[in-house]
Order: C-alpha cells, then sequence, then structure tokens
C-alpha cells in the first residue's frame, strides 16, 4: 500500500489503476481512556493533535468531531493566510503561523497549496492613507513584510480595481503583505488528519461530546454519542461553540456568536491574481484555482447559532463587490454560506486555561481562525503537554480581561464588529 | 430580510435594530470596593446561549431599549417585552 505522496508513487499507481492507496487517516473505535483529548475536528483540534504527537510526544491523543472533520468553520471560511496585524503580541502569534503554512507541505507530505499571492487592504482617502503608513510602519517594526502602496503600485497588482476617480470609494493606496495569500483549506485539515493518525492519533468522527466530567474542580473525562472517554487532560478547540462547551464545563468566557458568510461565483477566467480587502465597502475578494471569486464581509449584526446568513449583510458585501469592480456584478454566483464565530472584546484569541484544571482553550479567533491554525494548534499542544504557556501564547490568556491588558485588533481584521 | 417586533413601533426591518447586551446584570456596586474579577464578569462575561435567548435590543428609529426573546439557532422571535415590564424598577433605569 502506499502511504507517501511522490510524483513517482503518482506515476506507479496511474500504472496500476490507481488501487494501491491507502486510506489517509483511520477510523478507530474510541477507547475508554486516553492521555489527551482534543474536542473538535477542525483544523485547530487536528494540528494540535499533530503538534502534541509530533514535537510532545505525547500519542495516546484522539481527537473528538461531532460531524466529519473540517465540516465546521474549517469548511467554511475564505481561505486567507496573512499576518499584518498591528501589536506586537499579535504579530509575532499570526507571523509564526504564516511560517508554519510556509513549511507545511512538505512536512505534512500533503499539498496544502498555499499562494503566497498577496494581500492588500485598501485605503480610500488622505485620513486612511496616514493611519495605512503608521500601521505599515508598526508591522514593519515587528518584522512582518508590509509595505505601503499608491494608487500605481495597487493598479500594477490589481488593474481590475474601480480607479475611477469619481468611486464612492476611490483608491489612493494600500497596505500589502507579499507573504499573505491563501492556501487550500480541506488540504489543511486532511494533511493535519492524516499527519496526526500516523503518528498514532485516533480520529474519532461523528463522536459528540455531550457533557464535561468535571470532579473534584478539575476534568476527568467527557460524555459522547458514543460513550463514555477519560482523560485528564483536554484542550477544547470548538470555535463558534465555544460557550456551549464552557455551560457544559463550568466555566465563562467574554465571547459572542455571530454568523460570517462567505460567497464564492461561478469560475471565470484569471482576472485577480491577489487578495484584495476594502475597508470601505466592507467587502474582500481573491480567486481561487478554479477560477470562482471567493468573498465575503464583515460579520452578521444577530448574534446567531444558526450556519447561514442573512439578507442586509449579503446586499452590503455583494454591493460592495460590484463597486469596488465593477465587472464583477455581471458575474453569477454560485454557493453562499455562514459560518459561527467567536467574537471577544478586543477581535483576538483566547488560548491559554479555561479555569477549570486539566481543560485548556484555544478559541475566540473571531473572523480569522484558519490563518492560525497551525499556531493555533501549536501553542495548545504546547499548553497540553506543559501545562504552562508558550512565550507567544501568554499575552492571549483568558487572565486579560481580569487584568485589563487586552490586544484590541479590531482594525486588524479589516472589518467592522 | 426578517421583522423584528418593536414594543412600542410593531413589526419592522431588522436593519431598524441593533443588539445591544445580555439582561439580568447588574452593575457592582462602585460605593464599596470591587474585585477586578467581578469588574470583568460585569464588563465581558457573556451567556452566549445556543437555543432560546434572553437579549436587550435597541430599535434605532425609536431609540427605545426592550427585551427580545428569540431562538439563537432558527432566529424565530419569540416574543419582545418593553424593559419596565420585564425587569425590576432599579435594572429599568
Amino acid at each position: 500500500m502506499n502511504k507517501t505522496y511522490s510524483a513517482l508513487n503518482l506515476f506507479r499507481e496511474g500504472l496500476r489503476g490507481q488501487r494501491g492507496w491507502a486510506p489517509a487517516w483511520r477510523s478507530p473505535k474510541p477507547k475508554p481512556a486516553y492521555d489527551v483529548i482534543v474536542i473538535g475536528g477542525g483544523g485547530h483540534g487536528l494540528a494540535t493533535a499533530y503538534y502534541l504527537a509530533k514535537v510532545h510526544g505525547v500519542r495516546n491523543v484522539a481527537v473528538l468531531e461531532k460531524g466529519w472533520i473540517g465540516g465546521g468553520n474549517s469548511g467554511r471560511n475564505t481561505t486567507v493566510v496573512r499576518s499584518d496585524y498591528y501589536y506586537p503580541e499579535s504579530a509575532a502569534l499570526y507571523d509564526m503561523s504564516v511560517r508554519l503554512y510556509e513549511g507545511l507541505s512538505r512536512e505534512l507530505n500533503y499539498n496544502i497549496m498555499l499562494s503566497q499571492r498577496g494581500m492588500m487592504i485598501l485605503a480610500h482617502s488622505e485620513a486612511e492613507m496616514e493611519i495605512a503608513a503608521r500601521q505599515v510602519n508598526a508591522m514593519q517594526i515587528n518584522g512582518i513584510d508590509s509595505q505601503l502602496l499608491d494608487t500605481e503600485g495597487v493598479r500594477k497588482l490589481a488593474p481590475i480595481l474601480n480607479f475611477d476617480r469619481g468611486a464612492r470609494y476611490p483608491i489612493h493606496g494600500a497596505m500589502y503583505q507579499g507573504r499573505g495569500g491563501t492556501a487550500r483549506h480541506d488540504a489543511v485539515v486532511w494533511g493535519f488528519a492524516r499527519g496526526a493518525d500516523r503518528l498514532g492519533v485516533d480520529i474519532i468522527q461523528n463522536c459528540e461530546v455531550t457533557d464535561v466530567i468535571v470532579e473534584g474542580g478539575r476534568v476527568t473525562g467527557v460524555a459522547t454519542t458514543r460513550g463514555e472517554i477519560r482523560a485528564d487532560r483536554i484542550g477544547a478547540a470548538v470555535a463558534g461553540h465555544s460557550s456551549v462547551l464552557a455551560h457544559m464545563a463550568g466555566y465563562r468566557l467574554p465571547i459572542h456568536s455571530y454568523a460570517l458568510q462567505a460567497f464564492v461565483s461561478e469560475p471565470l477566467k484569471p482576472v485577480l491574481d491577489t487578495v484584495v480587502l476594502s475597508p470601505g465597502h466592507g467587502t474582500y475578494v481573491s480567486q481561487s484555482d478554479k477560477g470562482g471569486l471567493v468573498f465575503g464581509g464583515g460579520l452578521d449584526r444577530i448574534p446567531s447559532y444558526g450556519q447561514r446568513g442573512n439578507l442586509p449583510v449579503q446586499e452590503t458585501v455583494i454591493g460592495g463587490l460590484s463597486e469596488m469592480v465593477p465587472m464583477f456584478s455581471k458575474v453569477k454566483l454560485l454557493r453562499h454560506w455562514a459560518g459561527i464565530v467567536d467574537v471577544t472584546p478586543d477581535s483576538s484569541p483566547i488560548i491559554g486555561p479555561s479555569g477549570v484544571e486539566g481543560l485548556y482553550l484555544n478559541c475566540g479567533w473571531g473572523t480569522g481562525g484558519f490563518k492560525a491554525i497551525p499556531v493555533g494548534g501549536y501553542m495548545l499542544a504546547h499548553i497540553l503537554a506543559t501545562g504552562r504557556h508558550h512565550d507567544l501564547s501568554r499575552p492571549f490568556d483568558l487572565s486579560r480581561f481580569t487584568r485589563g491588558r487586552l490586544i484590541d485588533e479590531g482594525a486588524a481584521s479589516g472589518i467592522a464588529h | 430580510m426578517q421583522l423584528f417586533p418593536c414594543p412600542f413601533c410593531g413589526p419592522r426591518n431588522e436593519r431598524e435594530f441593533h443588539y445591544v447586551a445580555e439582561p439580568g446584570k447588574t452593575r457592582p456596586d462602585t460605593t464599596g470596593d470591587i474585585t477586578a474579577e467581578d469588574w470583568a464578569a460585569y464588563l465581558y462575561d457573556t451567556k452566549n446561549e445556543k437555543g432560546p435567548v434572553r437579549e436587550v435590543w435597541m430599535h434605532l428609529t425609536c431609540r427605545e431599549l426592550f427585551v427580545m426573546e428569540r431562538d439563537s439557532v432558527t432566529m424565530d422571535v419569540l416574543g419582545s417585552k418593553t424593559l419596565r415590564r420585564t425587569l425590576p424598577a432599579e435594572g429599568a433605569a
């Protein structure tokens, strides 16, 4: 059976009628107990399990997923990867994520189709250009490859944008990160799943956690739809439903759940080879390798656990897109959908102890969880294995809300909250 | 588009409404010492429930606050009441 993906194996299997491929991961029955349980089989949960086994040698690990892996927000995002954040704490965290992404295809022997096509955030007035310059300077000091583009610089990279001087939002320039781009979301999930499985991690699908067992103030396991499973260290990577898990285990979180919508159009010939975000229009767009325009905007305005969007936001986003690139107004939509995201008061994630001993959090990524998958997993794995924060995750501890040391990245997400 | 019921104006376009807060939180008594934990819990912690919820909303066009009951999964509106009839007098200010 072929377990390694390579050009040679692909050629060999081509001659044999593709009959020699092994399944990318097993579907084991849950054991009664594990050293560590990771709740949530999305990108973050699977990355956590992978780094636990790879970096820390903790291999007696189960990932519990209520549906199928990658079927939640990992399958509902718009695949953008970037690290153009303002505060040093965020820049360090998100840039480590981009660096991990850069090495991931090789490390996992799985092509995640990382395409560092650049990401620009437009500025629509002189005042916005001044703020953009300030942000770019801050990012450069933090070691992020951000740069300021003028109108001509933007035109060179994305000539199809609306450069009309009479436009509702004229383009004065942009903040640009060349290492930003997109990656194939399913491949990230499946690559981590395959990598974790090979190191001995049990990936258990269709296994919903229905209760968290807390004894004497510390976790000892979970009740699931496939029976009780014990572990005294549990990681929760259940974005969108973090508060639901908090209710089960008895801690509280500063999180609201909102729907975030995304859209994909019919495939077009290549017209846009970078990612463009316009805060004015409240819309961002990239073109997938298949040719579809992948785009989205801000959060829905109504707290929600319903995985679907609503019309007012669709109108804003689609209207914004057709003003940003007028020729796109002729394009037909193929699909649209919504995922439920955790929104924190400062638009920064929560990583670390939950308040219940043995239960650790990786949540609150808001609208930007996909770009953080490798680092979110890396940090949660570090805490689960050592019981202590990694230096990069310490500022994102839940206690920051009590200490008043918030990391307000509302602006970096580029959309109104 | 969804219609939300303002207790004062009747059913109106959802765009006219804004989510404000979780009801029933009491501001810590500022005449005494307040721990950082109590302040943080008051300011930030939310129930964020899945299913039936009670929330304070504002109807932006008449500027009135009110309590709306709805389902956070199905989006069904289950009812809306004025704040004064819903909460104790001191909380209605």
